[in-house]
């Protein structure tokens, strides 16, 4: 084991033996890969004709006008192929994984968009393809769990532990200790052992690399905050690094579930409840007993439901760089339903928490001020989950119909 | 002293056996009577684990065992309590296994007292690599404990040199890729990779996954010191009760 990828304490590489030579050979095709010019090239040039980058920047006129406070910009990474910024991590690791030959990929997956980003990257490439999912997500994300499927990817439905995202990715290590041969993890997001953070968040980056061009050109000036939401941290790393060094504030907003107080939520950097461990083969904050036992968590949003958060996070939140909130699965239902109705986007529940923040500080600032909101992804996944939050009778009666068709 | 207690044993036997069991599984009073019943068979040493809730390296038999223990109440002091009361009752020695945030969250220090406090030998963790495991390496140092460090096929020759610089009592060999409780073949390529583990240490060796019968020992004669039969032995109490394990084990040897 080579280089173990720390940030002040954080991060780590704690790997069963049987796992480092395999972590040896991806730190060093990532290294390789990262020096080479021509790999960055290959890598844009990718993203902008299977996806759909750069992905626009789009100013919110009506909801900067609802405010009165703050001129409001919306990062667009719903409009990759497959609806999120995970698209931007997937492709880069199926790059590499064709540098090193292997012929099988496997995924965790919560929301269900990092494993859709997978599948269609597997089916581009000719990889075949396991997509871990709980049983919890399976439910509640169906949607995406067919689209995997018509891809080519086997689904496979976890049902040890909590059924959520951190039992998807204890299954993909089971199933990486036995297949490191021919397959690669394409974890999916900016946690794990090193070189995953690192190698994340590198992808992700080029997220704040656009918008950081595309808001200097539109306004000449830079913004005063940017709001990004907080599952493993890769869609906030991504748009965070190219603004790190600027006089910029930078907001990321976890999920409070049912509320901080109740005990029912994800929030590791923004509440007094998480306290640093080692699991899943990194150290950082963890939702966990005093024993060291992981705890079940909560949030409307599959995508932002886990118990760990990205090392480099971890560091950031440590250092006061980047200040941590959360928000409930109500207000994020509000800021959804709002967003849907003053500028016709529809934003993913786990986006939307980085609205529902944005919203309740817009007013609070200048009409000079200029605050980004990163929009991970659409929300078309969310089409059951949403339409109960609004209890919309026609949806039911649909169903209730299409039931009915199935029985016949 | 573990390696000293093992090397007087190996005098007696031709291989030894290391059994395992997960602390609290299916309660701690069953726990107690299977440990009970392995020392009456003639068992060498057992490797005791504390249940974590995320047990990456373990497949669905310990996989269920560590979350039924856990659902069942257990907690680290309980484990450490009933440690303290094993190593009191029965004269072989006992190794902890668990994963590293369990020690980190007791704190490491107050872990290595605490297992030196109940005689255990040593610890085994499987996901904390030397390179991670400085301040686990100076508390067992300092308390005169074994860390046992793990072998694997996909270890090169260097790195088993380098392992081994830091293990104590014995190592750890895996038979195969995977986790536990999977099948293992028993086979030439087996033999090879045995070749290569003892080429780069001294230290006794064992080896785990996979175990499960006479013939798997018998094959492991002369070419590893202790054969250790972990899965098994949960998949019988499962099926067929606590009352089945010392004919188990007597059938191994
Ligand atoms: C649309 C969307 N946004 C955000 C996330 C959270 O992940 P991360 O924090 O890594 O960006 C997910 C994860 O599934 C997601 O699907």
């Amino acid at each position: 084991m080579k280089d173990r990828g720390y940030y002040e304490g954080f991060g780590g590489a704690y790997l069963p033996e049987i796992l480092i030579a395999t972590f040896d050979e991806l730190v060093e095709t990532f290294q390789q890969a990262k020096s080479d010019p021509g790999f960055w090239q290959e890598y844009t040039d990718i993203m902008s004709t299977y996806s759909c980058r750069p992905t626009p920047l789009t100013f919110a006129e009506n909801l900067t006008r609802r405010f009165g406070g703050a001129r409001i910009y919306i990062k667009r990474e719903d409009l990759n192929h497959t609806g999120a910024h995970k698209a931007n991590n997937v492709m880069g690791q199926g790059l590499l994984v064709k540098r090193m030959g292997k012929t099988r990929v496997i995924a965790e997956t919560g929301a269900g968009q990092h494993g859709v980003a997978t599948a269609t990257m597997a089916a581009k490439f000719g990889f075949k393809c396991t997509i871990y999912m709980g049983e919890v997500d399976v439910r509640r994300q169906r949607p995406n769990v067919f689209w995997m499927e018509r891809l080519g990817a086997e689904v496979i439905t976890v049902r040890e532990g909590t059924r959520i995202l951190k039992d998807a990715i204890n299954e993909s290590f089971r199933d990486w200790v036995t297949n490191m041969d021919t397959t690669h993890y394409v974890l999916g997001t900016a946690c794990g052992p090193h070189p995953f953070p690192e190698m994340v968040s590198f992808f992700q980056s080029i997220i704040g690399k656009e918008a950081r061009e595309q808001i200097l050109e539109k306004e000449w000036s830079l913004p005063s905050r940017i709001y990004a939401c907080v599952g493993g941290g890769s869609n906030a790393l991504g748009i965070f690094k190219a603004f790190l060094d600027d006089p910029v504030e930078l907001v990321g907003v976890e999920a409070a579930g049912k509320g901080l107080a109740t005990g029912h939520h994800a929030a590791r950097l923004s509440s007094e409840d998480a306290s640093v461990g080692v699991a899943q083969g990194y150290k950082t904050y963890f939702l966990q007993d005093n024993d060291g036992q992981m705890k079940e968590t909560h949030s409307v949003a599959a995508g932002l439901d886990y118990v760990g958060v990205s090392p480099i996070l971890s560091h950031l939140k440590e250092t006061g760089r980047i200040r941590f909130e959360a928000t409930t699965d109500q207000e994020v239902v509000d800021a959804l339903s709002l967003t849907i109705q003053k500028e016709g986007l529809i934003p993913a529940l786990e986006s939307a928490h980085a609205f529902a923040q944005a919203f309740k500080e817009a007013s609070a600032l200048s009409k000079k001020d200029i605050i980004l909101i990163n929009q991970s992804g659409r929300g078309d996944k969310d089409i059951f989950t949403v339409a109960d939050a609004f209890a919309d009778p026609k949806w039911q009666e649909f169903i209730k119909e299409k039931a009915e068709e199935y029985h016949a | 002293m573990l390696e000293s207690y093992l090397r007087s044993r190996l005098k007696e036997k031709e291989i030894l056996l290391m059994t395992h069991i997960v602390l609290g599984y299916p309660t701690f009073e069953d726990a107690f009577r299977i440990i009970e019943s392995m020392v009456e068979a003639g068992v060498d040493l057992i490797e005791l684990q504390i249940p974590f809730s995320e047990p990456i390296a373990d497949g669905p038999v310990i996989l269920h065992a560590n979350q039924k223990s856990l659902a069942g109440g257990a907690t680290v002091q309980k484990c450490i309590d009933f440690a303290q009361k094993v190593t009191e009752t029965f004269d072989i020695p006992f190794l902890f296994m668990s994963y590293y945030n369990i020690l980190f969250k007791y704190g490491i220090d107050r872990f290595a007292a605490a297992m030196a406090r109940s005689d255990l030998y040593g610890a085994i963790v499987p996901d904390l690599p030397p390179e991670e495991g400085q301040d686990f390496l100076e508390a067992m140092q300092n308390k005169r404990l074994a860390p046992i460090f793990i072998f694997s096929p996909t270890t090169p020759d260097e790195r088993m040199k380098y392992l081994a610089s830091f293990g104590k009592g014995f190592i750890y060999c895996v038979a195969r890729k995977g986790v536990t409780g999977v099948d293992t073949d028993f086979s030439k390529q087996l033999e090879k990779y045995l070749a290569r583990c003892r080429k780069a240490t001294d230290l006794p060796l064992a080896l785990g996954f996979g175990v499960k019968e006479k013939a798997d020992v018998e094959f492991l004669i002369g070419k590893v010191d202790i054969a250790v039969i972990g899965s098994q032995t949960i998949r019988l109490v499962d099926k067929e009760g606590v009352g089945v394990i010392g004919e188990f084990i007597k059938s191994l040897r």
